[in-house]
């Protein structure tokens, strides 16, 4: 049972990730039987709801957006051998020095998106690199560093925006609104620009710079020296050592890379849509980043697709609780939750499911010989 | 005046206490025989809902105790079932727990209350209230002897707990499988049959935390409302090395420091000002990082934790 399991390298990575995908979509569709919901109509709301017009399309890739940067968040750090469950503090951190560098720097128009996105990702960065920093040289354990950290940047930012950020005539935690040459432009302007008339969504061009991100992540990974140095470290840091590489450097640069990436979140919800800093705008899209990272297999391929599919049930989710009233938002964290346990933690269980398919069939014709 | 403050907030420290130390101990237990539980918050939640559910169905609150004890057992057994028998990643196991019980007490209590899943509230032997009226009696009895039964039962588990692990036999093999399950394995001792008792230990004690949260500290549940209670509990085990008294002197410190923060909301203290309650409220989790990175003392958890066991052939 415990032999190694050797499949085909697309069985492993397209047909095993495929296989938990729908079977945490069974188990999803066993709890919506279990409050008395039909599945189908469910699935058909999903699907129409995310896919069936311009309009929640734009949401979707909206939604998705989130995920890419997530899901390269975590997969970054996976290379490395590092589980980064940051991703929600890092965004936030990332959030709040996007705000204080909007709100509070002197810059010129033109400068303002690029100062944005720079102040986001060097202060998720930070509050990445450091549990990285404490785990390669004190010894602290990222995991539990990273959840310390969640929890620490999201008493900070409510700190920041009930006593420090918002104005005294405002009852709302938020801030004032960032200046205007700093919202990142909707799609739909875009597209206006060059004669293309697309649907108003809150969809807006981080979605370039989330694909843009997913290359660089990708020629990072699997075409730069660093990115070997970081595959060499996940997979065996012993090894890395006799080959030249300090784990240790490479665990903090990975760390600050894995914290800027998680950072777009921000970019994304804060410059491209609320265009102010609201308290709890990563919403748990940094865990959901986790399922999506597990699923895409840790490749930028791999997780621009998982990302749309959660974009689908996200925005899919919205149009179901005012479709289906007994069904809220949260069955997305539902099928997050399944997805993490079956992609993640059952990946032995599924892989071994498929292996036995596989020997199956490789034995039917012999025993039609016999 | 100052004696009726001071005896408030010890009560209100006893009573933020539990929760997490129920979770803690739960913790000590399955990290102790090498499973790490990421999972304490989910469990606990988990257990808050099943408990305020069925305490609102049956009208007592035994049942939802038993209930909360049942749905975090059962979560306890998807966390076992990974990470011993599947050897799968501890950890991506209990990130998994945590959102699957943030999401399914969600949409499961939205579809049956129909009140943005909270439960309707819980009133009389809904409730688990105080086991001795002490309305009559001084203060500081009602402090000691007005409290509910499930806050003795969580008391008790901390001799429990040290007096098993540190005298019995089983304690004595569970301690080894999480610091060499080779050795207990050749000794020919299951390792999985021990590593699913504490995981198992652990279920039922955040079980008892969770119907705590739901049916006694509050009068039903709220989504979410356990509101990292499970996180703190981790920084307490990781703050008590893994040992059960100083997991109770952890959690009451920790206990302590949330009932001051509920306290001093908008209060000045001479010489300070307004303390910010965000500052008292990090504490904890800035406790534990300064721990952990071997700034003062140095925290090591059991050795085997977080591996799974491969027999050998």
């Amino acid at each position: 049972m415990s032999a190694p399991v050797n499949l085909p390298r697309w069985a492993d990575v397209a047909l095993v990730p495929a296989v938990s995908v729908v079977a945490a979509f069974l188990v999803a569709g066993l709890v919506v039987l279990f409050i008395g919901e039909d599945p189908l109509t469910v699935t058909r709301v999903l699907i129409y709801g995310s896919l069936g017009n311009g309009y929640s399309l734009g949401f979707t890739l909206f939604y998705a957006t989130n995920f890419i940067f997530t899901g390269l968040a975590v997969a970054v750090a996976f290379h490395a051998g590092l589980f980064n469950i940051g991703g929600e503090g890092q965004a936030m951190l990332g959030g709040v020095g996007l705000a204080l560098a909007l709100l509070f720097l002197p810059v010129p128009a033109f400068l303002a998106i690029p100062l944005g996105i720079l102040a986001a990702a060097a202060f998720g960065a930070f509050w990445g690199l450091v549990p990285g920093y404490l785990q390669a040289y004190r010894g602290s354990h990222i995991v539990i560093t990273t959840i310390m950290f969640n929890w620490l940047a999201s008493i900070l930012s409510v700190y920041l925006l009930v006593n420090v950020l918002r104005p005294p005539t405002a009852m709302n935690p938020e801030t004032p609104l960032f200046p205007e040459a700093s919202f990142v432009p909707s799609m739909h302007e875009l597209g206006a620009l060059v004669g293309l008339e697309l649907p108003r969504s809150q969809l807006n061009a981080s979605l370039l710079l989330a694909l843009v991100a997913a290359y660089l992540v990708w020629l990072l990974i699997f075409r730069s020296r660093l990115g070997y140095a970081i595959r060499t470290v996940g997979a065996n840091p012993a090894a890395a050592v006799y080959a030249g590489i300090s784990p240790r450097s490479v665990t903090v640069i990975a760390m600050a890379i894995s914290g800027a990436l998680a950072a777009g979140l921000a970019v994304n919800e804060l410059m491209g849509y609320q265009h102010r800093l609201i308290l709890e705008f990563t919403s748990g899209y940094g865990f959901v980043g986790i399922a999506v990272a597990l699923m895409g297999r840790g490749h930028p391929v791999g997780i621009i697709l998982a990302s749309l599919l959660f974009g689908m049930l996200y925005q899919g989710g919205a149009e179901l609780a005012f479709e289906v009233p007994a069904i809220t938002r949260d069955m997305i964290v539902v099928i997050g939750g399944v997805l993490i346990l079956f992609a993640g933690a059952l990946d032995g269980l599924f892989k071994r499911l498929v292996a036995g398919a596989f020997a199956g069939r490789a034995r039917q014709p012999v025993a039609k010989e016999a | 005046m100052e004696l009726t403050g001071l005896l408030a907030l010890a009560e209100s420290t006893l009573r933020l206490s539990i929760p997490l130390l129920c979770a803690c101990l739960a913790g000590l237990w399955s990290e102790r025989s090498g499973v790490i539980d990421i999972g304490l918050e989910g469990k606990l939640l988990i257990a808050a809902f099943a408990a305020a559910a069925t305490s609102y169905t049956t009208g007592s609150a035994y049942w939802g105790l038993l209930a909360g004890i049942g749905a975090s057992t059962l979560f306890a057994l998807v966390h076992g079932f990974a990470s011993i028998s599947q050897r799968g990643n501890q950890i991506v196991s209990g990130v998994a727990i945590n959102m699957l019980a943030a999401g399914l007490t969600a949409v499961i209590g939205n579809a049956w209350y129909g009140e943005g899943g909270r439960t309707p509230p819980l009133e009389g032997d809904q409730r688990f209230l105080a086991l001795f009226d002490m309305s009559e009696a001084p203060r500081l009895v009602q402090v000691l002897l007005g409290q509910s039964f499930l806050v003795y039962l969580a008391l008790l588990l901390v001799p429990l707990t040290w007096y098993v692990l540190a005298k019995t036999r089983f304690g004595l093999r569970l301690r080894a499988v999480g610091e060499k399950p080779a050795a207990v394995d050749t000794a020919g001792i299951s390792v999985t049959g021990l590593r699913y008792s504490a995981v198992i230990i652990a279920g039922v004690f955040c079980g008892i935390g969770g119907a705590y949260i739901g049916t006694g500290l509050s009068a039903g549940f709220i989504p979410a409302m356990t509101a990292g209670k499970g996180f703190i509990a981790l920084a307490a085990l990781i703050f008590a090395k893994w040992r059960a008294w100083p997991a109770l002197a952890a959690c009451v410190l920790f206990g302590f420091l949330e009932a001051l923060s509920i306290r001093l909301q908008g209060v000045e203290i001479p010489g300070l000002g307004e303390v910010p309650v965000q500052a008292i409220q990090a504490l904890p989790y800035a406790m534990t990082v300064i721990l952990l990175a071997g700034f003062v003392g140095r925290a090591i958890p059991p050795r085997a934790a977080g591996q799974p066991y491969v027999k050998e052939r």
